[in-house]
Formats: C-alpha cells, sequence, structure tokens
C-alpha cells in the first residue's frame, strides 16, 4: 500500500470513531431484551454505542463492589442503586426509576396456567421454577407473591432455582418446569403474551418492582453514559419500554 | 465450623454422594469399554473414540444446555424416560448421575484404555498358554497390571465430578439437598457477597480433596505414574 493509501485509511478511521463514545451497561436479565431494542434506537438518534452485559441485579452489584468495569447500572430493584450511591460507587442523585416490573406465572403449555392462579393452589405439578431470591429481585417478589398467598410451606419443595430471571425462563421454555415466575416482557410482544397461558400477578401481592438506574462512578465523565441515561426518558425509549409490557 | 449452615452441610454430603457414586459407576461402564477400545481394530473405532473424548473439549455449560433440552418434555431422552414411567430427569439427583456420568467419562475411559494398551499382547499370550481361560486372563492378569491406570482414572474421575459446576448449574434447578452441590453452592455465596462462608466451604473442599490426593500419592508410590493431565 503506498504512503498516501494508508495515511487515508488511518484518517477515515479516525473520523468514523471520533463522534461515537462507548458506554458499557450493566442490565439485569429481564430487561435485556428490551435494552437491546433501546440500544439501537439509542445507536441511530445519537450515533452512541452501548455495549450491554445482562445478568442478575445482586450478581452485578457484586461485580461493580469488586471494579467491574460498568458505567451504567439498570438495576432491577431501587434498592441497589440507592446501596451503590451511598458507598460511593455512583454518582449521588444520578438514581431514578427508569420503569415498573410485571411479574407474571407462566407455563409454556397454553391452558395450563389460569387467571387466577388457581393452579398454584392446586399445586399439582412437579416443579416451580423462579429466580434466585437472593439475587434477583423478581425471584424476591415471586417469594413474596406466595407467601402473600399462604402457600410458600406448601410450594417450597418444587422450587427451581434459575440463576437469574433469563435461566428461570428458559427452564419453563422447554417444558422441564411446568410453570414459573417471570417477567412479563420475556412473554410478552405486540400487546399480548406470547404463546402458553399466563397469570398476570395483581400488583397488590407484591412491592412494585420499581427498576432503578444510576450513573457508575467509573462512567461519571462519559457523556454517553449521560445521553443513555436521559435517552431512557425519551419518547422513543418510552415506546418500546411499553411496547414489551414495562410501566413507564 | 462457625458459618456453615445445614445448607452448607447438605452441599457437602450431596457433592461426596454424587462423586462417589459417579465414580464407581464409570469404573464398571468405562473398564470394558477401554479394554474394547485398547484392542479393537475396528473401523469405527476412531468415531467411538472421538466421541467419548467429546466432553474434554466442549464447553460444561453447552453440554448441560443441550442435556437440558434431550432430556426435557420434548426431547429424545425425555420422552425415553416418561414412556418408562421415570419422569423427567432434570432437577432430580438420578439426573445429576447421568449427566455428570457423561461428563467425567473421558477422564475415566482414557486412562484405563491407555493402561491396557500399554500392556501390550505378551502377558496375555503368556497366560494363555499357561491354560488361563479369556476371564481369568483378564480378571487375573490384565486388571492388576493395568491397576496404576484404573487408580488415576478413579482419583481424576471423583475429582472432575466434585468440581463440577458448568453443567450442573444448566441442569440442576439449584435444590438444596437434591442437586445444589458444594460448587454451586459456594457460587451462591459469593454471588450474595457471603465471602465468609465461601472461604469455609473452600478451605473443607480443598483439605479434603488435597489429603485423598497426597493418600493416594504417598500409598502408592512407585505404582502411581504421575498425573499429566
Amino acid at each position: 500500500m503506498t504512503c498516501l493509501t494508508y495515511c487515508l485509511l488511518i484518517a477515515l478511521l479516525v473520523t468514523g470513531t471520533v463522534q461515537a463514545d462507548t458506554v458499557q451497561v450493566a442490565v439485569a436479565s429481564n430487561f435485556a431484551g428490551t435494552m437491546e431494542q433501546i440500544a439501537a434506537s439509542f445507536a441511530k438518534d445519537t450515533g452512541h454505542k452501548a455495549e450491554i452485559a445482562s445478568g442478575a441485579t445482586g450478581k452485578i452489584y457484586a461485580q461493580i463492589k469488586n471494579g467491574a468495569p460498568f458505567e451504567v447500572f439498570l438495576a432491577a430493584d431501587e434498592v441497589t442503586p440507592v446501596k451503590l450511591e451511598e458507598e460511593g460507587l455512583a454518582a449521588r442523585g444520578s438514581h431514578f426509576t427508569y420503569a415498573i416490573g410485571r411479574l407474571v406465572l407462566w407455563s409454556s403449555r397454553p391452558g395450563y396456567v389460569d387467571g387466577d392462579g388457581n393452579v398454584l393452589r392446586k399445586g399439582d405439578f412437579a416443579h416451580l421454577a423462579l429466580a434466585n431470591p437472593k439475587t434477583a429481585p423478581y425471584g424476591a417478589a415471586a417469594v413474596e407473591v406466595m407467601k402473600n398467598m399462604n402457600l410458600l410451606g406448601k410450594l417450597e419443595p418444587k422450587f427451581v432455582q434459575g440463576e437469574n430471571i433469563a435461566q428461570t425462563h428458559q427452564f419453563v421454555a422447554t417444558g422441564n418446569a411446568e410453570l414459573g415466575f417471570v417477567a412479563l416482557s420475556q412473554v410478552f410482544k405486540d400487546g399480548k403474551v406470547t404463546g402458553g397461558s399466563a397469570w398476570m400477578i395483581p400488583e397488590k401481592l407484591h412491592q412494585p418492582l420499581r427498576q432503578d438506574a444510576v450513573l457508575l462512578k467509573t462512567g461519571a465523565h462519559n457523556p454517553a453514559a449521560k445521553a443513555l441515561l436521559s435517552y431512557l426518558k425519551s419518547p422513543a425509549a418510552i415506546a418500546i419500554m411499553r411496547s414489551l409490557g414495562y410501566g413507564v | 465450623m462457625p458459618d456453615l449452615d445445614i445448607n452448607d452441610l447438605k452441599a457437602v454430603w450431596l457433592s461426596l454422594k454424587l462423586a462417589s457414586l459417579v465414580t464407581a459407576l464409570l469404573l464398571l461402564l468405562g473398564t470394558p469399554l477401554a479394554w474394547w477400545l485398547a484392542r479393537t481394530r475396528c473401523r469405527w473405532k476412531g468415531l467411538i473414540e472421538s466421541v467419548v473424548a467429546l466432553p474434554l473439549v466442549l464447553p460444561p455449560s453447552v453440554l448441560g444446555f443441550y442435556l437440558l433440552l434431550a432430556m426435557g418434555p420434548r426431547g429424545p431422552i425425555g420422552q425415553l424416560t416418561q414412556g418408562l414411567g421415570l419422569g423427567l430427569l432434570p432437577f432430580t439427583f438420578p439426573g445429576l448421575v447421568v449427566t455428570s456420568v457423561l461428563y467425567s467419562l473421558p477422564f475415566v475411559v482414557q486412562p484405563i484404555q491407555n493402561a491396557f494398551a500399554a500392556m501390550g499382547e505378551r502377558p496375555l499370550e503368556a497366560a494363555a498358554t499357561l491354560r488361563a481361560g479369556p476371564w481369568d486372563r483378564f480378571f487375573t492378569v490384565a486388571l492388576p497390571l493395568a491397576r496404576p491406570g484404573l487408580i488415576t482414572a478413579g482419583v481424576l474421575g471423583f475429582a472432575h465430578t466434585i468440581g463440577e459446576f458448568g453443567v450442573v448449574l444448566m441442569i440442576g434447578g439449584n435444590i438444596p439437598g437434591k442437586t445444589r452441590v458444594i460448587s454451586v453452592q459456594i457460587y451462591d455465596h459469593v454471588e450474595a457477597l457471603e465471602y465468609t462462608q465461601a472461604h469455609w466451604l473452600s478451605g473443607l473442599m480443598l483439605v479434603f480433596t488435597f489429603s485423598v490426593l497426597l493418600l493416594l500419592y504417598h500409598f502408592g508410590k512407585g505404582r502411581l505414574p504421575v498425573m499429566s493431565a
């Protein structure tokens, strides 16, 4: 390659990247699919790129405490972002509720779960899947629901715990667990539950799943990080979240 | 141990139970297979050796995931077990045993196969000239000569099963007393920032496995080959 071609190539590469910043986002598993869509729209509208890592809220918290290079954290609860702020790992006052999650009792078998959750009271199934309540807020909410229905003792021996809500969904989707507590966004498309049968759990049976986002210390000076957090409040992002069943 | 609770002890007991059962099963099933592989000249030998060696190279999560699908209600193994009235294997201890047997298979079969192959034909031919029948030759000549290989296979199979994590995570369902083995329990503690319990459990397993290895190497001195796995 001639010197001129070489220089042109370098110039092209540099101009291609100079406007776009990257932001490392850690997302709670229930929001992972939604975040992919928001990231695509974010890239189109602002030119910034979001690199997404997902996992259980508790797990991501442990990783951040141990120095994980995330810049923005979208948790599945409101407690963890506040904890991070108090521990000096997140920018004070930067947390806000970006979505309200819905818990759903879902089975991949059509007609298996009724609209009142009586299938839980009858209890004639072998395995009930839920996310690990210690690290996943949706798992903790599931336990709360069963406690409020006075069914915890009866159903606990049938528990099958997923590492996070995504693995929980996998257990139910493959039919290995007859039914399980998953996030609405995992089974919701075009305004209704796709495939199988579901019980939309009344919100009075558990503490609301207020999902908070926060700007982490590592991302405090990254313009893309701040841009992403404000993008989450934009009409485009809200529309995507609503289409996947989140309250906003 | 001040910080370990009943769930931790259940996990330890479960892991020991699983590893012992799987090692015994693999020695029983693996020895004939290793014998056949060491001595056959069949054209399918390479194919079967590759299949046996697959768990060595496949990421455990891949193996676990496909076993979850295969053993589920829509998979071939799941439909077989349901047809036989045995229910489904995922999330059960027997399911874990089956998975571990597949996962640790090459670690047991290969050392035994190498031991049989290294022995060669001559001891067996010599025994045959002294009127020893085939079963007699196997039990009184081949097996004793292959003893270092058998011990290596047993130790590797046991250690590999105790250390199993990815496969159990995919297919276990984390049920205390049934599928929550020690590696998953330690992982759970770490995830929940319960580092003290994680330290205690890890330390316990380290001491235990080190002692087992030390005993085997010390008393098998001169008769155990150095493992290069």
